[in-house]
């Protein structure tokens, strides 16, 4: 098993090299119609509506939940807001725990994970179908979700499984299971193994070839039109070195670059803002005008805010619970700090780093409107508004910020496969923690896990936007169904976290160490 | 009151010198010397999703290697020279951990080497005894 999956994958890429000088482009077709009638049936099962209504209920499913949340632990997002800063400045940080993993690593790796192509491809998928007023759904889908981020992620820490060597494993699985056991609920066994086939699925989707495929998309906007396998079997390679050869050098310079090109990219698109300042009233205009009337685009007010809810969730994974995987690692006598903590994360995701794009692309006017009614204009398949270069996704955002300032699409590239790279070595190790979990520890399914990761990058290079957006979707959200039902169940559990930990924060006796 | 010795040691020949310095002094004073080992490390560094995993575990190898390799040598040598000796391991930046250390201790002196090469790494980002020559909250000497 150990030597056969390596050949395989190695046979498959020669496959395609030698296959590349036949017939380049069909080979993309291929991939894009296989993969696009084998996984047709599932997108539908997730986005199916409410019946008699054109509502998909699994939108409804995550805004509920981030609602319930929101109420149940009485504003949280607000409330908890300084003191989740102090815990990341490590202002109640032991000193004697100096070396390990802080408040600020885990959140910082969680965040690397999350802030990727969703915010800067996502973002004008949602706006380019639903309109400037998906922005003030994502907004509002962000700030909800800060509760259920929250809630997963004390989850999380609580129940990870710690081990004898000292590393320690979290995630919904393991809460799922623990959890469920302590409440005496049935049930929780079937769950986890649920959210790891689904989280399997996630890493293969919106991890990994919705990554690729975007990251593919932006270098063709750079260097003109080329087979989509050639920069998946490029991207799988690297990734390949990096998560099965365990080249860290890649992974420690992409770990450090990718937190200054967030810099960049929130820096540039608030210059470009700031450059059209006179535009800024117009643009929260049509943002507020659009989510409530839609300015015409494909379902009305509806259509802006399924993109808005659907987008922000891509972004943000609020309820996915994936993130809870990532800051289950923190050194912290208390779960609930790393609840707070991850209260910032849909955030910065979704609130600042969406927003902007949000602006830019409406501000930059990329989107055409008929002047008379101020309606937008919509194409000719009736789907998505009308484009200045008819663009969509992340081709979309470069034009928008290329407009300002020209030759940003270079830096927006570098950008973009920097984002992409990071996201994926994270999903890669999300979905290698729920494949463990199924099939057990050992260097055999981990090999077979990783190499199946990186087939599915040479596939979603080559697949088309439209397939591959909607099985990510899908994915993730699927992820979602099984762990917000475990969130329900055991949100008393954070609550009694919750009112401990608040009540000694007040009278004193949790206190600052600096 | 008598005279109690930080000394910053990394293993390095510099350091080894600034140990003999410190323990020459603590011996003539009848002074203690309390050997501090400093992992550099920042909790706002940029970690993977699989090094936060093993981080513990990394950090109690890092622990024991560095207790074994370099401070129990010479926790016995020292004290066959007739001068109290203690040894702490910490993680952070290296200037500000000894400082504080120093001022817990309630230690009298500091005493770290240095290796003079006033390399492009130490101009642009300082050197530790170039920092504690300006912050030390004691006497401080510097050991070429």
């Amino acid at each position: 098993m150990t030597r056969l999956v390596p050949t395989a994958v190695l046979a498959a890429c020669f496959t395609f090299m030698a296959a590349l000088s036949a017939s380049a482009q069909s080979i993309d077709e291929t991939i894009n119609s296989i993969f696009a009638s084998s996984t047709g049936w599932f997108v539908t099962l997730i986005f199916s509506n409410f019946p008699g209504t054109s509502f998909p209920w699994i939108v409804g499913w995550l805004v509920v939940a981030a609602t319930v949340f929101t109420v149940y632990f009485g504003v949280i997002q607000f409330r908890a807001f300084g003191h989740a800063i102090a815990l990341v400045k490590g202002d109640y940080s032991d000193p004697d725990d100096a070396g390990e993993v802080s408040h600020f690593q885990a959140l910082a790796t969680a965040l690397s994970g999350t802030v990727g192509l969703g915010n800067i491809a996502g973002v004008a998928v949602a706006i380019g179908i639903g309109g400037p007023g998906a922005t003030f759904w994502m907004i509002l889908a962000g700030l909800l979700g800060m509760a259920s981020k929250f809630t997963e992620c004390t989850l999380g820490v609580k129940y990870r499984n710690e081990y004898a060597n000292g590393t320690v494993s979290g995630g919904p699985m393991y809460y799922l299971t623990k959890g469920f056991a302590e409440r005496g609920m049935p049930g929780g066994r079937f769950l986890a193994i649920m959210f790891s086939i689904f989280c399997i699925l996630g890493a293969f989707g919106g991890g990994n070839m919705f990554q690729a495929n975007q990251a593919h998309a932006q270098l063709t906007n750079v260097f003109g039109p080329y087979p989509g396998f050639i920069t998946g079997i490029i991207f799988a390679g690297i990734v390949f070195a990096v998560i099965v050869g365990g080249l860290k050098s890649i992974a420690r310079v992409t770990e450090k670059v990718v937190p200054i090109m967030g810099v960049i990219y929130v820096g540039t698109a608030l210059i470009i803002i700031l450059m059209n300042y006179d535009m800024i009233g117009w643009a929260f205009g049509q943002i507020f005008a659009g989510a409530f009337t839609g300015l015409g685009v494909a379902g009305g007010f509806v259509g802006a805010l399924i993109q808005g809810f659907r987008r922000a969730a891509f972004s943000n994974e609020a309820g996915v619970g994936s993130a809870a995987i990532a800051h289950s690692a923190v050194r912290t006598k208390e779960p609930i700090t790393e609840g707070f903590v991850s209260l910032l994360e849909p955030l910065i995701d979704t609130v600042i780093v969406c927003t902007m794009t949000a602006l830019v692309i409406i501000i930059t006017g990329q989107l055409i409107s008929d002047p008379e009614t101020g309606l937008y204009l919509l194409n000719e398949a009736g789907t998505a508004i009308r484009t200045v270069g008819d663009t969509s996704g992340v081709a979309l955002t470069s034009a928008a910020f290329s407009s300002s300032i020209g030759g940003f699409k270079y830096i927006l590239a570098l950008a973009v496969i920097l984002f992409a790279f990071s996201t994926m070595i994270s999903w890669s190790y999300y979905g290698l923690k729920a494949w463990t979990y199924l099939f057990g520890e050992g260097k055999a399914q981990e090999l077979t896990f990783k190499s199946i990761f990186c087939v599915f990058v040479v596939i979603g290079a080559s697949a088309s936007l439209g397939p591959v957006i909607d099985f990510s979707d899908a994915a993730i959200f699927a992820m979602a169904v099984v762990n917000i039902i475990g969130l329900y169940v055991l949100m008393p559990i954070v609550k009694r976290e919750l009112d401990s930990y608040w009540s000694r924060l007040k009278s004193g006796e949790i206190r600052k160490f600096t | 009151m008598s005279e109690k010795f930080v000394v910053g040691y990394d293993g390095s020949d510099v350091a080894k010198r600034a140990l003999d310095f410190a323990v020459s002094r603590a011996k003539a004073q009848g002074g203690s010397i309390l050997i501090v080992h400093v992992l550099e490390w920042s909790p706002y560094s940029f970690l993977t999703p699989q090094e936060l995993e093993e981080r513990h575990a990394r950090r109690t190898e890092e622990l024991e290697r560095a207790e074994k390799a370099l401070m129990s040598p010479l926790k016995s040598t020292i004290a066959a020279a007739g001068v109290p000796v203690e040894t702490q391991i910490k993680y952070g930046h290296v200037a500000k951990t000894l400082c504080d250390i120093a001022k817990k201790e309630g230690a009298t002196q500091m005493v770290i080497g240095r290796d003079g090469d006033g390399g492009l790494s130490s101009r642009v980002f300082g050197s530790v005894a170039g920092s504690l020559v300006q912050v030390a909250p004691v006497p401080c000497t510097i050991v070429p």
